[in-house]
This record gives C-alpha cells, sequence and structure tokens, in this order.
C-alpha cells in the first residue's frame, strides 16, 4: 500500500513538474441574492485580483478586511486591483453575511462557500487566507492568517505583480 | 485500499495520456496540518501525565487537478491522539479519497464526498478537524444541472466513523430551483426566488431480538429563499419518519419536525436579523443508536450568537436536536464619521439577544414507550436553556490605536447542555485595545472578566473568573502572546474543593507566506471548545504544545 501511494505521488509530480502557474479551480459559489456563480467568471479587466477567505466569527478576518477596506479606494485607484471575499460560514451564519458586509462597510464583492468546496479545493487549513490571482486565473500568491500589519505586505505583492 | 486504486490508475494513465498529447500537465495542490503535545501532571488543575509523554495528530490532503478533472487523498496519523479527541482516532490510514469529473453540467463524483442540502437540517456530511469531526460519506454522488437555475444532487454512501464506517446505508437526493433563472418572463424580476426540497433515507439491518425494528428510515424537507431588494427571508421545514428515537430509545416510533427561519434587511450601514427555530425528535443519524458527535446525517446550527472572545465562549450553547424552540434578534449599526456619536472615524455597534428554551410539555418522545405532542409555540414557563443579550462597540481612536468592548448577559442550562451543572447566571466584560507602535509593530491587549451571579437562585459552577492577554505582532512574520486566565478558587457541583489557580501560557509563532509555526507552553483549562456550534469537552493540561500547517 505504501508502496502504491509513493508510485501516485511520484507521478502526480512528474506530471506537474513541467506545469506552469497554478490555476485557481473552477467551483460553484453562491452570491449574496443566492444565485450561484462559478469562479471561472471571476475577472477584473486586466487587473489583479485578491480572493480573501473570511467568517461572520473569525475576528482576524474581519480586522483584515475592515483594515484594508479603509486604503480600498487608494489600491483601486493605484493598481485597479479587486477584492472578492468568499465568507465560509455555514448555514448558521450565512443569513449574517449580507448585514455584516453592509453595516461595515465593504465595497468588496462578497461570495459564500457554506459546503466548504472551495476551501477544501484550495488546502485552506484556516481562515483568513489570501490569494492574489491575475485574470487568467492562476495564483501568483497565497498567505494564511492575518497580523496586523500584513496588509502592507499584501500590497506591496500587489503592486509588484502588477508591473 | 486496493478497490479503488485500479480505478485511479486508469484515470491516471488516462490523464497522462491525454497530457502528452496537448502538453496541459494539470496541477496539484496540497495541505498539510500537525499538531504535537506534550503532559506533565499538574494535580492541582486535575491535569494528567500521558505515558506516551507527547501526543500528535496530523493529516495532509493532496489533490491533482486537470480541466474537469479532479482526484484527491487525505493521509491521516494519530501517534497517539491528542487528548479530547475520540482514542478511535488511532494509528494512520488515509480514511478520504475521491475522484470527480464534470462534464456537461454533470458532475460525477467516486470516493468520498462532503455534500450538504439546503440548510443540513436532513443531511449535512462535513467535517471540522480540530473538533475532530468528520462524518464524509463514501459512496457515489451525481450533480447534474439539466437547465440554468436547476440543480439535482443524489448520492449512495455509507457515513465514516473514525477509521471505520457507519452501518447504515444512506440514500438521498435533493433538487434546487432558481426561479429567475429558469423562467425568462421572471429573468429581470427585482424578487429573487429559489426553492428546494431535499430526501434522505436510511437501510440498516435489524437483527433485535425484542422489537421489529424498521429497516428503512427517512426524512424530508422544503426550503425556499426570497429576496427583494434590502430584504432577504429564508426558510425550511423537515420532517422525519418512523426512526426509533435515534440513540434515546428503541421502542419509541415518534416522529422528528424542524421549521427554521431568519429574515434579514440590510442597507449600507445597517443590518438586521431575526431568526426563529423550533426543533423536536430531530437527531438523525446514519446508524441506530449512535451517539455524542458520531455519524450525524441532520445538522441543525445553533441559534445563539458565536462568540470568540475567551470568557465569552466560556458557556456555549449547541443545539438540543431532542427538542428546542429558538429566537434571535441582532442590529449591526455603523454610526457615521464625523457625526457627535461617531467621532472622526465612525464607529460599529452590535447588539445581539437570542433565546433558547425547552418545548411545551418535552419533546415527542415522553418516556420510552410514550408519545406526546407539545404544543407548536410556547414561551412563558417552559424550562429556559440559554438567553443571551450582548453588546459590542467597535471604534478607532486614532491613527494607531483600536478599541472593542463588550458586555455579555448570559444564562446558561448546564444541566440540558453537559448533563449537570445547573442553572448559571454570567456577565462578562471585555475590553480589547489594538495600538500601532510602528506601521508593521502592533500590540494588542485584552482585558475580561466574567462574574456569575451569587444570587441563590442560580448556581455558581466555577464562580469568577478573568483574563488578561497581550500579544505583539510584527508582521509579516512573527507573534509573541502572554495569557493568563485566572479563578479564585471554588467549591464545584459535586462539592470538591478547588484552590485558587493561574492558567498562564507562553506562545510564539512564525510565518512565512502559508507556512505557520507555532510553539506554546502552559496550562490550559478544562472546557467545552466550540467551533461552528459543535462542541467537544477538552481535558485540563499542562505541557508544550507544536504546531505546523502549510498550504501549496
Amino acid at each position: 500500500m505504501k508502496k502504491l501511494i509513493l508510485i501516485l505521488i511520484a507521478s502526480i509530480s512528474i506530471m506537474t513538474s513541467d506545469a506552469q502557474s497554478k490555476s485557481f479551480p473552477k467551483i460553484d459559489l453562491k452570491t449574496l441574492d443566492n444565485t450561484i456563480i462559478n469562479t471561472s467568471s471571476f475577472n477584473n479587466e486586466g487587473n489583479l485580483m485578491v480572493i480573501s477567505f473570511w467568517a461572520t466569527w473569525c475576528k482576524p478576518c474581519i480586522k483584515e478586511l475592515s483594515t484594508i477596506a479603509e486604503e480600498y479606494e487608494d489600491w483601486q485607484d493605484e493598481t485597479g486591483v479587486k477584492i472578492i471575499a468568499v465568507s465560509i460560514d455555514d448555514s448558521r451564519n450565512m443569513s449574517k453575511v449580507k448585514p455584516k458586509v453592509n453595516a461595515e462597510l465593504w465595497d468588496y464583492e462578497v461570495y459564500c462557500d457554506p459546503n466548504g468546496d472551495l476551501k477544501r479545493a484550495l488546502g485552506i487549513n484556516t481562515v483568513p487566507h489570501t490569494f492574489i490571482i491575475n485574470d487568467k486565473l492562476e495564483i501568483l500568491w497565497q498567505h494564511s492568517g492575518y497580523k496586523d500589519g500584513d496588509e502592507i505586505e499584501l500590497y506591496e505583492k500587489i503592486v509588484k505583480l502588477s508591473k | 485500499m486496493q478497490r479503488w486504486l485500479p480505478f485511479v490508475a486508469i484515470l491516471f494513465s488516462i490523464n497522462i495520456s491525454k497530457a502528452q498529447q496537448n502538453g496541459n500537465y494539470g496541477s496539484i495542490s496540497g495541505d498539510f496540518n500537525l499538531n504535537v503535545q506534550s503532559y506533565t501532571e499538574d494535580l492541582k488543575i486535575n491535569a494528567e501525565a500521558v505515558d506516551e509523554y507527547i501526543l500528535m495528530n496530523g493529516y495532509s490532503n493532496l489533490r491533482y487537478t486537470k480541466d474537469n478533472f479532479l482526484i484527491g487523498i487525505r493521509y491521516e496519523s494519530y501517534l497517539n491522539a491528542i487528548e479530547g479527541f475520540d482514542s478511535r482516532y488511532n494509528g494512520n490510514g488515509i480514511p478520504y479519497r475521491f475522484a470527480q469529473y464534470s462534464i456537461n453540467g454533470l458532475d460525477i463524483t467516486v470516493g468520498n464526498f462532503y455534500e450538504q442540502f439546503g440548510n443540513g437540517i436532513i443531511f449535512r456530511s462535513y467535517e471540522e478537524k480540530s473538533l475532530g469531526i468528520d462524518n464524509v460519506m463514501d459512496g457515489i454522488r451525481l450533480k447534474y444541472s439539466p437547465t440554468s437555475g436547476l440543480t439535482i444532487k443524489s448520492f449512495f454512501g455509507k457515513q465514516r466513523l473514525y477509521f471505520e464506517q457507519g452501518e447504515g446505508i444512506i440514500r438521498g437526493i435533493d433538487a434546487e430551483l432558481n426561479l429567475n433563472e429558469s423562467f425568462t418572463q421572471l429573468k429581470n424580476s427585482k424578487t429573487n426566488v429559489l426553492l428546494g426540497s431535499g430526501f434522505v433515507s436510511r437501510f440498516q439491518e435489524s437483527n433485535n431480538p425484542i422489537f421489529n425494528l424498521p429497516k428503512n428510515v427517512a426524512a424530508y424537507s422544503f426550503r425556499s429563499t426570497i429576496n427583494r431588494g434590502k430584504i432577504s427571508f429564508n426558510s425550511e421545514y423537515a420532517y422525519k419518519y418512523n426512526d426509533p428515537a435515534g440513540g434515546v430509545t428503541e421502542n419509541n416510533y415518534a416522529p422528528g419536525t424542524a421549521l427554521m427561519s431568519n429574515l434579514s434587511y440590510s442597507e449600507r450601514g445597517l443590518g438586521i436579523i431575526l431568526e426563529a427555530h423550533r426543533v423536536d425528535n430531530m437527531d438523525f443519524r446514519s446508524q441506530r443508536g449512535a451517539t455524542l458527535n458520531d455519524l450525524t446525517l441532520s445538522y441543525i446550527p445553533a441559534i445563539t450568537k458565536q462568540h470568540t472572545y475567551t470568557l465569552a465562549a466560556f458557556y456555549p450553547f449547541s443545539t438540543q436536536p431532542m427538542g428546542e424552540l429558538g429566537f434571535l434578534g441582532e442590529i449591526n449599526y455603523n454610526i457615521k464619521k464625523k457625526s457627535t456619536l461617531g467621532g472622526k472615524y465612525g464607529a460599529l455597534i452590535t447588539v445581539n439577544y437570542s433565546r433558547v428554551n425547552a418545548l411545551n410539555g418535552g419533546n415527542s418522545i415522553l418516556t420510552e414507550t410514550e408519545s406526546h405532542t407539545p404544543m407548536f409555540f410556547s414561551v412563558i414557563g417552559e424550562d429556559l436553556f440559554f438567553r443571551d443579550f450582548n453588546i459590542e462597540l467597535k471604534k478607532k481612536l486614532n491613527r494607531k490605536a483600536k478599541l472593542t468592548t463588550s458586555f455579555i448577559d448570559m444564562i446558561y442550562n448546564k444541566d440540558v447542555v453537559q448533563g449537570k451543572g445547573g442553572d448559571i447566571h454570567s456577565r462578562i466584560g471585555i475590553i480589547e485595545l489594538n495600538y500601532k507602535l510602528k506601521p508593521k509593530h502592533t500590540i494588542r491587549t485584552e482585558l475580561q472578566y466574567l462574574s456569575v451571579d451569587k444570587n441563590k437562585k442560580y448556581d455558581q459552577d466555577s464562580g469568577d473568573w478573568m483574563m488578561a492577554l497581550v500579544e505583539y505582532t510584527f508582521a509579516p512574520h512573527w507573534f509573541f502572546a502572554i495569557v493568563d486566565q485566572y479563578n479564585g478558587g471554588y467549591i464545584d457541583y459535586d462539592q470538591i474543593e478547588h484552590e485558587a489557580v493561574h492558567y498562564l501560557n507562553l506562545s510564539c509563532g512564525y510565518s512565512s507566506g502559508t507556512n505557520r509555526f507555532e510553539l506554546g507552553y502552559g496550562k490550559k483549562r478544562e472546557g467545552i471548545f466550540c467551533v461552528g456550534g459543535v462542541c467537544k469537552n477538552v481535558p485540563s493540561s499542562n505541557g508544550f504544545t507544536f504546531s505546523v500547517t502549510s498550504s501549496f
């Protein structure tokens, strides 16, 4: 059994050794109006997108998104970046997502991943977890967790990758 | 293992040959998580040493995806499982492996899958690793979207029970229809309507010598979601047929029901939520008689606020699936910038109230053999399970400082939630201050106090608690934290005396990209640890903890 797994892993790594940037998975999410949207339709007219995973009960997530919200207009003017906040709240808190987003005055695109399909496909252990992707839906950078000041590094990456 | 390998091998070879033709090799991703904890004896807090000295939980997911094809496995290792996890998590294994393919609206999964129907009342298979919950299904799932706006899901499967599977065979089908996407006349309607319905059945052999138990039992549900502008209304009704009352009794065939609904209104700067649910005998599992968090099919989300501050989460309520009536109301309001109250930066205020009580005269399972029909709605005079009023204010003080204050007034019925302990009335005050020393250097402090009502009407449980935390972060890599929880000593429900004790903890962490390392040392108190409304009891401990998480 162990041998077979090793073979499996080896064959995967051979297959992917040639692969270019990792692509963002194509998964259905729910909009705040309960329609379905597939991640393959994410786009930002050639500019970068930041995909930030959060939950209504996750303090560092809300801190991260609130901190970015204060500077979001400047970020958009300077780099054209768009932020997409994906909530992993399940049915307990999903109905609280829209009121929360409105009360926090966040101007982000917000989607829900109540069954954790996208979270699992991306191998996210804990929220917050943040990705920078381009218009071809290639993952350029990712980071897990949030500490005060992490938004500075995020913005530096956005600026660098925008060039 | 042997059963699925040939299948994967075939898919792989097909895939490789295809890849060679077009030069697209797909991509691979994964994640890793390791938790190690050491245990030393500490009689003062009732912490025990373990024979192994240290215990370890770890797992890693590996996924390969190319176009519409996806496969994945998870390797799990418990050598031996950390205290607080079920001892049936034992040794190593690959309890999770699947292959998935989608084409023209049809999505096929063979192997393991996580799925939920609607809000999850009749079916939710999910994982919460930190609690040791993983009731993943193993079988076949089809999802089909024949036209825009309509999604049909169906599956056959058995459910995971640690490194084994439950006895029941579960079959389910669910349909969801978005009226606006399905009917062109409604495409531009301001009202958006989503309808859904699901059916789940369980087959399990019965060889009970006394009772002739039904081999097939089932549950169904109807749900709808209506959105119009700022208003959203969501409701679901579920009914469970003659399942011999889960783990409670084997000779009472009362049906189960659940009704939940929530209404929200929100506009920029304001969000209001109202929720209600009524649950009666709705513990539905994939095997007769399963208990605790094992083999659950039904997931009835707790209607109470999910508190995150340590002492606010000291008495966490979890849904009583055998019967309860609950309500919640919440207002989130953003006080405008430059107003009298809001000051220069504005402020966010949240007021929340929730209340849960027993059904009138108890639930449908009155005794082993007797059923009864509780009134649909009754609040006054019923046994109170939980009540929580809380208010939180979040405010930026200046360019460097942010303040959060919170006050909570809570009644917790420990008899109902944990079996014994009486009614506890607690009041909790919290102050959190974030201060930016330099752009990437921040110091954060939390002060929390929990005071139990000394009135004879209530039980004192473990008395008053206080907590202080200081955390220093140096972005993007480092954090250091010191936290102390102090209890002044108490006499518990069983008249055992406990000394005053400081639960002191030191921790530091390093993170870079998606790699995180964390090292901690200190005492942990016994308590209920919850994620997403599901809880487990963790014993007290004293020792080192070390964790690594990574993803790629």
